[in-house]
């Protein structure tokens, strides 16, 4: 099967299909490229322009949270987010979603939410010390979601029971505006040496590109702009835009990470997890934000299926991915030590100085492209907010009418967002590492730090994860 | 004295152990690698939890064919004590050092909590420090932990007092509550449970502090058995 041509992209308006909208088209195809952009070019633009990696909605609403303060090591715009905690060490975290592929297939889109904000930890060379999950379902009367809770709980422990690193807490409740479209939300956190902070940066001309873990399929193409799009009944075609996990290979990734970045700092510029939109999105940003240039060769990408084309291995998805830039003197010392992890890293491509996007498959030139055009060029839209028709409506103070405050007591514990869920919490290893001091209890968490002996006057990380359902609901 | 804590690709509470004896009972300890092929130098040799191999084919089954196993087993047989916890149990029983196997709990889940065991027999190098049914908090975190033997493998391990550690109640479905054994010399034990995860009250129990202990002891002044 041959790929569109870029007369017929632009014709038949292909591009529309992967979520550009026609003026953003214009825009590549008019200003940036001055020329049509073809079959490969334009995936990449849909995936790095699409909500879920280039924030294009909603950058302008996010700018309004607060993010200066001298305890900021890092914020937004890097992998995870990183404080100050004092005595030179630092707390890096961050929660992400998994809404769309834990509701297309739950167990592996619930495993592979964990996966990915784990490598967001330890892409910073922070060693992963905690997970925490906020989940929301629908009412738990029907087979769906009960099936869909099952799942969820099974991948999230399945995959963060096997890596080692344990669930410590979180939250699982129920309201009807989830039916079917669970919220799946990831949290991890990881302790940081504030000196051992790793930008995820390409630079310097000529350093090399290191494709480090799993092999690239066909999977989890087109992901991002997946979890972008409206959720409709088209899911049944998107079943390909889900990915499988492998823990064990993703421990293996976090150790070997975490020791190149702790004990040879001097052999590596960056570091940086493949998550949404895979290969593109991790090398591109990598080098527009060191203004670099990049050039890689998709040949030498390692692949777990035959005839992919640079379409397929730029867009995938496949799990358990990490990208290095390396300084050239140290490749052989940088291969061999992922050998000695039974990890496959190679070569696949290096940094230049021109800012162009060059990518060759099978000794052609199949993207051409400035490469700041796929991280900064992207249009920003200011959206108006619309008040919804039950605030103009109802205004009315909600006053609780209470007949008998037993009959009350014993239904709100009897509310399954209320009720214990210690069953779904034992599935989840919440004492490895034996770090843990508080566990799963509903809403607050106490973490100790690794010390030698610990009692309690000494520094505890206290974790809370919520997400106020009934308030983002609006329905009461 | 100086312990082996052999960690494989996949293994996860190497670290755990390595504290519990640095830190527990404040002895030497050392990482060694599943490709190291001498033991040559230790006291003891523990095998920890995880998931080694990621758990493919069968717990401890690949884990069971790695270079250091057979120093293992070469030290097992000279009387050194070995421990396996976890997946280091799974692995014990897949080379063949202890009887009968794990296989998945009756709940087919995961179950990680603090659970109540009996001690069954306190006159080993491993639990000399406990007294004859004690009962201690130690936390479980597996989700094939359920032993299974044979009947005439049952009936030999009550004989010869192999039975280390009870349930006090059914937990995952395991023949006769058992939770931890040892071979017919006791000097090899493996346990479901987590003891190094139970060295500080201020993490829940301190109850599996006195099994490293024991083992310090016996080094220390030799054990009545």
């Amino acid at each position: 099967m041959s790929e569109p041509t870029p007369v017929q992209i632009k014709e038949e308006k292909i591009y529309q299909t992967w979520g550009l909208s026609d003026s953003e088209y214009e825009l590549i195809s008019e200003k940036i490229l001055g020329r049509l952009p073809n079959y490969t070019e334009t995936g990449l633009y849909s995936v790095m322009w699409s909500e879920h990696c280039s924030y294009k909605n909603s950058k302008k609403v996010l700018r309004k949270l607060p993010n200066d303060s001298s305890r900021v090591l890092a914020g937004p715009g890097e992998d995870a987010g990183i404080i100050d905690i004092g005595d030179n060490q630092a707390v890096v975290f961050k929660a992400e979603s998994h809404n769309h592929p834990s509701a297309v297939e739950p167990y592996q889109g619930a495993a592979t939410g964990v996966g990915g904000i784990i490598r967001d930890i330890f892409s910073m060379g922070a060693t992963p010390i905690a997970l925490l999950d906020s989940l929301k379902f629908g009412p738990i009367d029907n087979d769906q979601t009960k099936h869909l809770v099952k799942e969820v709980v099974a991948g999230i422990g399945g995959y963060g029971n096997c890596i080692g690193i344990p669930t410590i807490g979180g939250e699982i409740t129920f309201e009807k505006c989830y039916e079917k479209n669970p919220l799946v939300n990831a949290m991890c956190i990881g302790l940081l040496d504030n000196t051992q902070f790793k930008h995820g940066q390409a630079s310097g001309n000529n350093n090399l590109i290191v494709y480090v873990g799993s092999t690239t399929g066909r999977d989890g193409i087109h992901g991002a702009t997946f979890a972008s799009d409206e959720f409709s009944n088209k899911k049944k075609k998107q079943r390909s835009a889900v990915q499988v996990g492998n823990p064990f290979i993703e421990k293996l990734l976090m150790d070997a990470c975490v020791e190149i970045i702790q004990e040879h700092s001097d052999w590596i510029l960056g570091v940086q997890d493949m998550g949404a939109a895979g290969l593109v999105s991790s090398t591109a940003e990598m080098a527009s934000k060191a203004q670099s240039g990049l050039m890689l060769n998709l040949d030498n990408v390692p692949q777990r299926e035959s005839g992919m084309s640079a379409y397929e291995m730029m867009l995938s998805e496949s799990q358990e991915r990490m990208v290095l830039c390396i300084k050239p003197e140290f490749e052989d010392d940088v291969l061999d030590f992922f050998e000695a992890y039974n990890l496959d890293a190679v070569i696949i491509g290096k940094v230049t100085s021109d800012k162009q996007y060059k990518i060759y498959h099978q000794n052609k030139l199949v993207v051409d492209i400035p490469i700041d055009s796929l991280t900064e060029d992207v249009p920003e839209y200011d959206h108006q907010g619309v008040k919804p028709a039950r605030l103009e409506n109802n205004n009315d103070q909600f006053v609780p009418e209470i007949k008998s405050f037993k009959e009350s007591w014993m239904n709100i514990l009897r509310s399954p967002s209320i009720a214990s869920k210690s069953y779904l919490y034992e599935t989840y290893d919440s004492q490895v590492k034996s770090n843990t001091v508080v566990r799963l209890v509903v809403m607050l968490e106490l973490f100790a730090l690794e010390e030698q002996k610990r009692l309690l006057s000494q520094p505890t990380i206290v974790i809370l994860d919520m997400c106020m359902s009934i308030h983002i609901s609006g329905v009461r | 004295m100086k312990f082996a804590v052999i960690v494989f690709p996949g293994s996860n509470c190497d670290m755990d152990l390595y504290y519990a004896i640095r830190d527990g009972i404040e002895q030497e300890a050392d990482l060694v690698s599943y490709k190291e092929e001498s033991l040559d130098g230790y006291d003891g040799i523990l095998i920890p939890g995880g998931f080694s191999y990621g758990d493919y084919l069968r717990s401890g089954a690949i884990a069971s064919h790695a270079p250091i196993i057979k120093e293992v087993i070469r030290l097992a047989n000279e009387g050194k004590p070995v421990l396996g916890i976890c997946n280091g149990f799974q692995i014990l029983t897949e080379i063949g050092l202890l009887p009968g196997t794990l296989t998945n709990n009756r709940q087919n889940r995961f179950i990680c909590k603090q659970v109540e065991l009996v001690v069954e027999n306190n006159k080993t190098i491993f639990t000399n420090k406990y007294n004859l049914n004690e009962k201690i908090m130690v936390p479980i975190a597996h989700g094939e932990g359920r032993y299974y033997c044979d009947e005439e493998t049952l009936w030999e391990l009550n004989e010869n007092n192999q039975v280390v550690f009870r349930y006090s109640q059914d937990v995952n479905g395991s023949v006769e509550e058992i939770a931890g054994i040892t071979n017919k010399q006791k000097n090899v034990l493996g346990m479901m449970p987590h003891p190094e995860r139970a060295i500080e009250s201020i993490l829940g129990s301190d109850d599996g502090l006195k099994l490293f202990k024991s083992m310090l002891e016996t080094q220390k002044n030799g054990v009545q058995i």
